[in-house]
């Protein structure tokens, strides 16, 4: 349904081209076409108003490049405008040199607290931490059963009492410390910006308990609102970051470069699942390609990595650079890819993928693809294994036993014999020639010259896979991180890196 | 099929890329990945039955208030534009009407469609642009007129209605409510604990059972959602209860298995003697333009019935309702307004439209 911004500058950037060089005018209708596609991404509309403006004051005020078309030239500054918008400083995560580091959560209703709370506590037990869990949502019910049965999944302990929230909060931060617990994360319930009485029990929350870092946790999918919210809660509060959640979903996410601009403190987590290793390091860079409809491949790729069957995965990988790759191994993979959701959700988040195809993916139903299951099915493990020996008999007794005709059988072999070609190419660690290909190329192409510094992240530079691993987990430099906040905050390691 | 097989070859790409790039990388440790795709095991027929006491506290005033009275907080989006007066220029009416409806997450493309029918207006000023803007978007209410909650109380049947939606919109708790409601109503109602899956769901449901006076049927959690629908449904006509409401976990529409998963509810819900008669989308009104698919894909599968707005009470105006009214012809049937018992009230286009340009 959204067109991504790309497709509506190629329009418009197919007319500058072929002028050669920008005019005001020209400028103005890339612009107008770039507030569209931020409004369809759900970025508050005076958001979006700011973001165009400084586009429009890079675009003009830079020399026109003799390499990138005019369009190109566009679609460069956008992108840049909103990695920095979306980036800037990374937060860094320190301890309190007298423990515990306190940890305040908080966010409207269902926005995903309690859940990454137990997530955070998960995170910090894999650095070696040794968190408490406090329960301060005494209002919703079976908000703090919840929190205990997430914490015993992380095995990390619950403290909660009943009464008040702030009585809770502040005896959990005491009985982490009792307990000598270095981390001390505090799920608060869900409220709304303009409910009184519970911002200012949060309010009271934060004061009592000192907390060294105050995350807001917003939906991914939330519309125009963001701003309102980000901006009573970082009034109220004093944020030092924001976690997004939901990221699994196929919003486009501009709420992420709202709550941004109002809170101006760094993005730091991304939640992108409801089990609790769906926990992930915010990157600006993803978060650009994915709110300018141009994919989000590393999200993608890590969400096939955690929900596909690894074994079956490599096995596959082996058969496919070998060339070996049969038609029972296609079946397996395609079981496995459907464990990622929906052809769509997926297509959705690839680079590259034009309205088209887009289009393309959301006629495609399962019971397409159980006919292909059903084709494959039907015929013999010799077959299978080696489909050159399908002949016209073959054919026809495979279309009967699947209750299919002999043009599907044709045309799915037909395909099949494509997609070996198409994998040989890659195995032997050529492009492919992917859909919209070209789109995907200038851009990378785009962002060379932006020289945005370490690999290029495209679908390409993850198959040639010539680069280091990306940091997984956060590494450790020095502590005494300048321009803090709060002079209390002290400690030894440092969590997100800059970037990625 | 032509279009499969585009799709197919870019996903084996895909599986290979990350194939490549999982074999070539080192392995992070991510958790076991056998446990993510199927969410809980079959264990037919190990729901337990718990009893609701004789009689719950009652609610506080259980007539339902009017959406009027219970909108209106916030309003102002459309304050620049009344402003204007009624001797405004139309072109900044126009304008000022157009950033209002985006701001109330109406979306670029309806939005676009009412300011051309706008600008069919010659006259009136700012004035003219609200009364005119506000009697077109009742008229695009009005294409959907019926909003009842369907409910047959045939001998022998049980109505079955089915509450889904994404993660967090608050089908749970609108189930609580409507629970007390339908009860206080003379509706025999019985709770189904369909949602397995997150920490604690059953529990939620249950104290909102418990609320309500009314009963609930559960199974162990990880256990399958159908197999609770069906026994709640058969638990419901031994006890003579009509009505059942029943809880589905929140999920993603891209999920493919977890909308399998509500499918296969959907079919076991509508076997004798249970009979589906309303399946309820809940979209939570600061949700973006995302609700729109939301919609589109839930309709889909399982045939949504209408839809619940959830969290007005907030700044958020929901706007989001009118591409779904308008395009995909779901009628909003109620509107959450709080996290109280009663705060759940029948939507009124009328009500809506007033609140959403601030009469
Ligand atoms: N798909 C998906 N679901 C999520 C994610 N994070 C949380 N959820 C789900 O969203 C729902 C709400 O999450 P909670 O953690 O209960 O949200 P909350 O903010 O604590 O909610 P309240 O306490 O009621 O205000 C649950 O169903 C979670 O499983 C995520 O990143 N992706
Ligand atoms: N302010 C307000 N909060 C609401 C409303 N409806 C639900 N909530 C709150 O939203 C949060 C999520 O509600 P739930 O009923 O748990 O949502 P759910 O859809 O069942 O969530 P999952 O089962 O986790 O997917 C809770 O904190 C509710 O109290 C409403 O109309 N207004
Ligand atoms: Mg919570
Ligand atoms: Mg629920």
């Amino acid at each position: 349904m959204f067109d991504a911004l790309s497709e509506r500058l190629e329009r418009v950037a197919g007319r500058l081209r072929s002028r050669g060089r920008m005019s005001p005018a020209d400028i103005d209708e890339a612009l107008a076409e770039i507030r569209t596609a931020l409004l369809e991404a759900d970025v508050e509309l005076g958001v979006a108003r700011h973001f165009v403006e400084a586009v429009r004051a890079r675009c003009s005020g830079a020399a026109l490049s003799k390499s990138l078309s005019p369009g190109q030239q566009v679609v460069k500054a956008v992108h840049e405008q909103l990695v920095e918008a979306l980036g800037g400083e990374a937060l860094r995560l320190t301890y309190a040199s007298r423990p515990p580091t306190v940890v305040l959560l908080a966010g409207l209703q269902g926005a995903g607290k309690t859940t990454v709370a137990a997530k955070l506590a998960r995170w910090w037990k894999a650095q070696g931490r040794n968190p408490l869990l406090v329960g301060a949502d005494l209002q919703r019910p079976a908000a703090v059963e919840q929190l205990r049965v997430l914490g015993a999944s992380a095995q990390v302990s619950v403290f909660s009492e009943p009464g008040d929230p702030v009585a809770t909060a502040v005896a959990g931060v005491a009985e982490a410390r009792r307990l000598g617990r270095d981390v001390c994360i505090i799920d608060t319930a869900g409220r709304l910006s303009i409910d009184e009485a519970l911002m200012d029990e949060v309010r009271r929350i934060s004061t009592r308990t000192e907390p060294h870092y105050t995350f807001l946790v917003i939906d991914a999918m939330t519309g125009q609102d963001a701003v309102a919210t980000a901006r009573a809660f970082h009034e109220a509060l004093a944020l030092d970051g924001v976690i997004l959640s939901k990221l699994d979903s196929d919003a486009r996410g501009g709420a992420a470069l709202s709550v941004k601009e109002v809170v101006g403190r760094p993005i730091v987590f991304a939640s992108t699942g409801e089990r609790l290793a769906d926990l992930d390091l915010f990157h600006p860079d993803r978060m650009a390609d994915r709110i300018l409809g141009m994919g989000d491949v590393l999200t993608l790729i890590e969400q096939a990595e955690r929900t596909m069957d690894q074994e079956v995965v490599a096995r596959s990988a082996d058969k496919m650079l070998s060339g070996r790759f049969g038609l029972d191994d296609f079946l397996e993979q395609l079981h496995q890819v459907q464990k990622m959701g929906s052809l769509g959700g997926i297509l959705r988040l690839m680079p590259g993928m034009n309205k088209e195809l887009r289009q393309a993916a959301d006629q495609i139903d399962d019971s397409q693809v159980s006919r292909v299951e059903a084709i494959v099915r039907s015929m013999t493990p010799a077959e299978r294994a080696d489909p050159v020996i399908i002949d016209g008999s073959r054919r026809v007794r495979i279309a009967r036993g699947s209750g299919t005709s002999a043009q599907e059988v044709n045309q799915l072999l037909k395909q099949f014999k494509e997609m070996q070609k198409m994998m040989r190419t890659v195995g032997s660690g050529a492009m492919p020639a992917m859909g919209g290909g070209g789109r995907l190329g200038r851009l990378a192409a785009a962002r060379e010259m932006a020289k945005s510094g370490g690999a290029e992240e495209t679908l390409a530079g993850m198959m040639a896979d010539n680069r280091p691993p990306r940091p997984a987990a956060p590494t450790d430099q020095s502590a005494g991180a300048k321009g803090r906040r709060n002079a209390k905050k002290k400690g030894g390691r440092v969590t997100p890196p800059k970037g990625r | 099929m032509i279009a499969l097989w585009i799709v197919l070859g870019v996903l084996a790409v895909l599986a290979l890329s990350t194939a490549v790039a999982t074999s070539t990388r080192r392995r992070r440790s991510l958790g076991p990945p056998a446990a993510v795709a199927t969410r809980g095991s079959s264990d037919i027929g190990a729901n337990a039955v718990s009893e609701a006491p004789e009689a719950g506290p009652g609610p506080e005033g259980s007539g339902a208030p009017a959406l009027r009275d219970r909108l209106g907080r916030t309003r102002g989006l459309f304050a620049p534009l009344r402003a204007l007066g009624a001797r405004g220029e139309l072109a900044a009416a126009i304008d000022a009407a157009e950033e209002a409806l985006l701001r109330a997450d109406v979306g670029v493309e309806t939005t676009t469609a009412l300011v051309a029918s706008l600008r069919q207006r010659p006259d009136g000023g700012a004035d003219g642009v609200l009364s005119a803007l506000s009697g077109r978007l009742v008229e695009i209410f009005s294409e959907n007129p019926d909003r009842s909650l369907r409910v047959d109380r045939e001998p022998g049947v049980v109505d079955v209605w089915l509450f889904v939606g994404v993660n967090g919109v608050g089908k749970t708790t609108t189930i609580g409510k409507l629970a007390l409601a339908r009860r206080d109503e003379g509706d025999s109602v019985l709770l189904a604990a369909g949602d397995t899956f997150r920490a604690a769901a059953a529990d939620q449901l249950a104290l909102w059972a418990d609320r309500a006076g009314v009963e609930l049927v559960r199974g162990a959690e990880g256990s399958d959602p159908s197999s609770v629908v069906f026994d709640a449904v058969h638990r419901a006509k031994a006890r003579g209860n009509h009505l059942v409401l029943a809880d589905t976990a929140g999920r993603l529409h891209t999920k493919v298995n977890l909308v399998e998963e509500l499918r296969k509810i959907r079919r076991v819900a509508d076997r004798e003697p249970g009979r589906v008669s309303e399946v309820l989308l809940v979209l939570d009104a600061t949700t973006g333009q995302n609700a729109l698919a939301q919609a589109r894909e839930f309709t889909e599968a399982v045939g949504v019935t209408g839809v619940v707005l959830t969290k007005l009470d907030g700044t958020a105006k929901g706007g989001v309702v009118i591409p779904i009214e308008r395009q995909l012809h779901l009628p909003v049937k109620l509107v959450g307004v709080g996290e109280g018992p009663a705060d759940l009230v029948p939507f009124e286009p009328a009500a809506f439209v007033d609140a959403l340009v601030g009469v």
